[in-house]
């Protein structure tokens, strides 16, 4: 079935005629009706436990699309979940579970930062095609290898360098940043400060906040009263807390604010106490409500994992989803479909083709398999680049401004894996 | 057979049984294996000092990333290979613990838990605040062509297997000989009455000045091969929950036993691996476990096998 | 911001953590000079008191004080029934045998932990306070017009944050008055000064130690209840407060509640103020040296009489 073509009411008449079907006769014609395993190493414990419980939804809905449409190859895929503790000990025991254990075909679906370059050693060493969802710019970095790849979510160095012009042209010239004095803080430092000195624009203060404080206030002070724009990147679960107390800082003089939706991922925007949010602008990978331009492919994939048009579950209004990273597992798992039909994949010893029909795809259409948006992959530094999206909030909604081009996003490669050995 | 003999053959009976399974294990638990040893290393040297000398520190999570970034750090900034690289970690845990046996062993008991916690958070915030070489949280990999030590590359299972028995072997075997030293057996007595032991003339202060520095340079490295054989170094290896950790596997396991900290890393290691398959709730199984065992089996697993058939078990 | 409106901003941080802190280590404190036994599972019911404010405000419905009061109530009262309990079921069997302690609350902390997960979930849930006004506080200056007043940009509390300053002396100040002017206090000191001697004299000892874990973690609760409209409720909140706590109780003096307070103060307002000087990170990398090293030369705490 050609997606890009698809309408809404095709793609569900096809689906209601698969779903009607036994599960034998869908996968009947293939050789072998043996599942695809998809090893899926998830955050349901630890810091990470928020973000994971909604990439597990997503990745149960997409899994759920692909087996309705027929399963990959014929076969239907099964996803082998296991908890990594948000932790990279953990992540790479799990990572060798799914290779020497399950006898995984791929492992998928990790976030944080540390769990993917704790485990992408060993996925390397195992040879087991490791895609990964963690919006960190680790993979095109060149510090991991051959065998992981990022072709579902953007990197944050990419994100943040096509927010510069934006900000620049648009809230002010004059910065000050706020992000927590760890890795992915020091990435938002270092890409941006560079991202909008190009713009004319230049840094005047980065105060970073220790991994570990729950309260802010009292780092408040250094910033500058000549501030234009106020960039903050907080994550982990006191960023309330630094909504709050920024609001309740500058009372009703404040510059504009400019924050990534990192911060409040999984929380309701109208939360007591984030009335200062009112009239801020967000970075978003895919925008949380459902706008007034909004694809059928948006629509298609919000109603498919059960979210509402405010981003929430269907369910429970009050469970806020992660909507911009979580689309990552259903892009990610879609492009391992066409990877392997690609690849003619039968199992284990077809690893090394499979990375290379993925090293090889490019551009990748708007479509249902890609409903944040086209995109474009980079076979040789494994990242996938595309649109971003910055939104206001106004009456306590995030109302898309500004889409940035793919362009904005590129920047030179750092690493060449295709020159690794597989 | 006296007990001497029996202790030999149980003790190397482990170490050669630990040798032949890497030929019989399928690939999972062959490479699960040579984690366990490699942290088996860590609770022996941990147990060194808590289980023998009766100091209960909160803080070797310090020795261990001491032993695993000396290692990593001089690989990816100063180019060494791994065998100097290695020397360094090891250099720079006993260097550390030295320093902070000279300070914390001036206090007992749960100051002593606290001095020895506060100084390993500290070292804990320092990985991240000099992100820039640490890479902080994230960490960073050493690569596959950084870690071939003498033409043997480590990222292999068998090479990774047979250095981690390697590492074990020696540890273990330093423990053991060290219960039967005189050394070893003026520990056990400060443990038991410290003053009794100062008054009969011995230099208290120095025997837990070196009980502190071998516990703290063992730790160290299995700190700096956790990181070589599997490649990677990151910041929550500093962190407080792997100073926790150690003193769960040597209770569990049977503190002052030099089988028991093997025996506690195994069972905990499995105990979180089988119940993660079954239930996402693997954390509440090992809480009950925990509470369990304290309950019924309060000098931990070898400690139980102590009481009640073998009372002479070094 | 000009240093002196920037070092009161951070004073009066360092004393809403402070009021927090105290409560929480006076909990710990209790429970350490009484029963001996470390409980590590204190920053668990910490989180608990947070967790269960958030269930209690859900349910009462109307204006949010009502709500926050009725969880001021009853948060305490639960995560002390459910410690107590542990005490009664876990600990007692364990003739409070310290290390085993230790293990046996490590245990507890996991189980309260995933029990918290799988009922309230991961997210970070925030409880309405029952007043908040921003209060902006003036500064005053030696200008060309002599000395004045004006209202430095940036430089505000609420009156939340005061109050709970105040609510923590409040209960501080009930704590001592329990400990020295009644009945259970009395018997709480005896059995202190010496378990086998309260015994003898007839002292029910383990219903007296059911009752301090109790009103230990009744204590950390209350303390949770007042910071979460501040900061909200989440399953991984305990950490810190125990770390906290114990550095104050130890740096306090063992099972002296003055010296408990005072550490709690210290503690507190040098966060807020070490902020000042130093890069964020560096000034914690400093107040944890700080800590170790004053224990170090000073075994006995500040204000303790006897070694830890």
């Amino acid at each position: 079935m050609n997606k890009s073509n698809t309408t809404r009411r095709a793609a569900i008449q096809t689906l209601a005629g698969a779903a009607s079907l036994p599960l034998w006769a869908r996968f009947a014609d293939a050789q072998s009706a043996a599942p695809i395993k998809v090893g899926f190493q998830v955050h349901r414990t630890g810091i990470g436990a928020a973000y994971g419980r909604w990439y597990d939804r997503t990745t149960q809905a997409a899994v759920k699309l692909i087996n309705d449409g027929g399963g990959i190859n014929g076969r239907p895929v099964e996803i082998v979940a296991e908890d990594d503790g948000t932790d990279p000990k953990r992540g790479a025991e799990v990572v060798e579970k799914f290779a020497n254990l399950h006898d995984c075909d791929v492992g998928f679906g990790t976030l944080f930062s540390h769990v993917v370059i704790g485990s992408s050693p060993r996925a390397g060493e195992l040879k087991l095609p490791y895609f990964v969802v963690s919006e960190g710019h680790h993979v095109a970095s060149g510090k991991l290898n051959r065998y992981t790849l990022q072709p579902g979510i953007t990197d944050v160095k990419s994100q943040v360098q096509a927010m510069a012009p934006y900000v620049a042209n648009n809230l002010g010239k004059k910065v000050t940043m706020i992000f927590p004095d760890f890795a992915f803080g020091h990435d938002h430092r270092d890409f941006f400060t560079a991202a909008i000195e190009a713009q004319g624009g230049e840094v005047l203060e980065q105060i970073a906040i220790p991994p570990v404080e729950t309260s802010f206030t009292k780092y408040f002070p250094n910033i500058p009263r000549e501030t234009e724009v106020l960039y903050h990147v907080m994550v982990g679960p006191a960023v309330l807390t630094f909504v709050k107390e920024l609001g309740e800082f500058f009372g009703p003089s404040r510059p504009e604010v400019f924050g990534f939706i990192d911060s409040l991922e999984a929380v309701d925007l109208s939360s007591s106490g984030l009335e200062f949010l009112e009239g801020t602008y967000f970075w978003e990978g895919n925008p949380r409500y459902a706008q007034a331009d909004q694809s059928e492919h948006d629509k298609f994939y919000r109603a498919a994992v059960g979210v509402d048009e405010n981003g929430a579950s269907i369910s429970d209004p009050a469970d806020v989803s992660t909507y911009a990273h979580m689309f990552g597992c259903w892009e990610t798992l879609h492009i391992i479909k066409a990877g392997m039909e690609a690849s003619g994949y039968q199992g284990p010893s077809d690893r090394a083709a499979l990375i290379e029909a993925v090293e090889a795809m490019g551009e990748m259409p708007e479509s249902q398999a890609h409903p944040q948006g086209a995109k474009i992959f980079n076979g040789k530094t494994h990242q996938v680049f595309g649109h971003q999206y910055i939104s206001r909030v106004e009456n306590g909604r995030l109302v898309k401004v500004h889409t940035t081009s793919i362009e904005d996003t590129l920047y030179p490669d750092e690493v060449d894996y295709t020159t690794q050995p597989l | 057979m006296s007990t001497m003999q029996r202790i030999i053959i149980v003790h190397l009976g482990l170490l050669a049984l630990l040798f032949v399974l890497q030929f019989v294990l399928p690939a999972y638990h062959h490479g699960n294996l040579a984690r366990i040893m490699v942290l088996a290393s860590y609770a022996v040297g941990y147990n060194i000092l808590f289980g023998y000398t009766g100091l209960l520190s909160l803080g070797h999570a310090l020795f261990f990333a001491a032993g695993m970034y000396g290692m990593a750090l001089t690989i990816e900034h100063l180019g060494f290979a791994p065998t100097p690289a290695l020397l360094t970690g090891i250099l720079a845990g006993a260097a550390v613990s030295a320093a902070l046996a000279l300070l914390a062993l001036r206090t007992t008991g749960v100051a002593f838990m606290i001095v020895t916690l506060m100084f390993a958070q500290a070292g804990y915030l320092t990985v991240l605040y000099f992100g820039e070489y640490t890479r902080g949280d994230e960490g960073f990999v050493i690569q596959q062509a950084q870690r071939i030590l003498a033409g043997i590359d480590l990222s292999q299972p068998t090479n990774r297997y047979f250095a981690a028995w390697a590492l074990f072997s020696t540890c273990f075997l330093v423990s053991l000989l060290l219960v039967q030293s005189r050394f070893g057996r003026t520990l056990i007595a400060i443990r038991e009455n410290e003053e009794r032991v100062h008054m009969l003339g011995y230099d208290t202060h120095r025997h837990k000045l070196y009980a502190m520095i071998l516990s703290g340079t063992l730790s160290a490295a299995a700190g700096a091969f956790y990181g070589l054989l599997f490649g990677y170094a990151g910041a929550s290896f500093a962190s407080v929950q792997y100073s926790i950790l150690p003193l769960l596997w040597v209770l569990l396991g049977g503190a002052g036993t030099v089988i028991g900290p093997f025996i506690g890393t195994l069972f905990m290691f499995y105990l979180i691996d089988l119940s993660s398959s079954v239930t996402t709730a693997h954390m509440l199984v090992a809480g009950v476990v925990l509470v369990l065992l304290t309950l019924f089996a309060p000098q931990g697993l070898t400690g139980e096998l102590r009481r009640r058939l073998w009372k002479a078990l070094p | 911001m000009e240093f002196g409106p920037h070092l009161l901003l951070a004073t009066l941080e360092g004393a809403v953590g402070a009021a927090v802190l105290s409560l929480t280590a006076v909990g710990l404190s209790l429970v350490f000079g009484v029963m001996r036994v470390v409980n590590i599972a204190h920053g668990e019911f910490f989180m608990l008191g947070a967790v269960l404010a958030w269930f209690v405000a859900q349910y009462v419905a109307g204006h949010p004080a009502l709500g926050f009061t009725a969880a001021l109530i009853i948060a305490p009262l639960i995560v002390g029934s459910i410690a107590a309990l542990a005490d009664l079921t876990i600990l007692k069997r364990l003739d409070y045998d310290p290390e085993r302690t230790i293990v046996a609350t490590i245990g507890l902390l996991y189980i309260i932990q995933q029990l918290t997960l799988m009922t309230y979930g991961p997210e970070a849930r925030p409880v309405e306070p029952p007043f908040n006004a921003r209060i902006a506080l003036p500064w005053f200056e030696w200008g060309e017009n002599g000395f004045q007043f004006y209202y430095p940009w940036g430089l505000s509390t609420t009156t939340y944050k005061l109050a709970v300053i105040g609510a923590a002396a409040a209960v501080l100040c009930g704590v001592w008055l329990m400990m020295t002017r009644t009945r259970v206090g009395l018997i709480m000191r005896a059995t202190q000064a010496d378990g086998e001697m309260a015994l003898a004299f007839g002292i029910p000892v383990e219903r007296i130690y059911a009752l301090v874990f109790g009103i230990g973690a009744g204590l950390a609760a209350l303390a949770a209840v007042l910071i979460v409209p501040i900061q909200q409720a989440h399953y991984l909140m305990g950490g810190d407060p125990l770390l906290l706590s114990f550095i104050v109780v130890i740096i306090g003096g063992l099972g002296s509640l003055p010296g408990t307070v005072l550490a709690a103060v210290f503690i507190g307002l040098s966060d807020g103020i070490i902020s000042v000087f130093f890069s964020p990170t560096l000034a914690k990398i400093l107040a944890t040296l700080i800590v170790g090293l004053v224990l170090v030369f000073r075994p006995q705490g500040l204000f303790g009489t006897r070694a830890a």
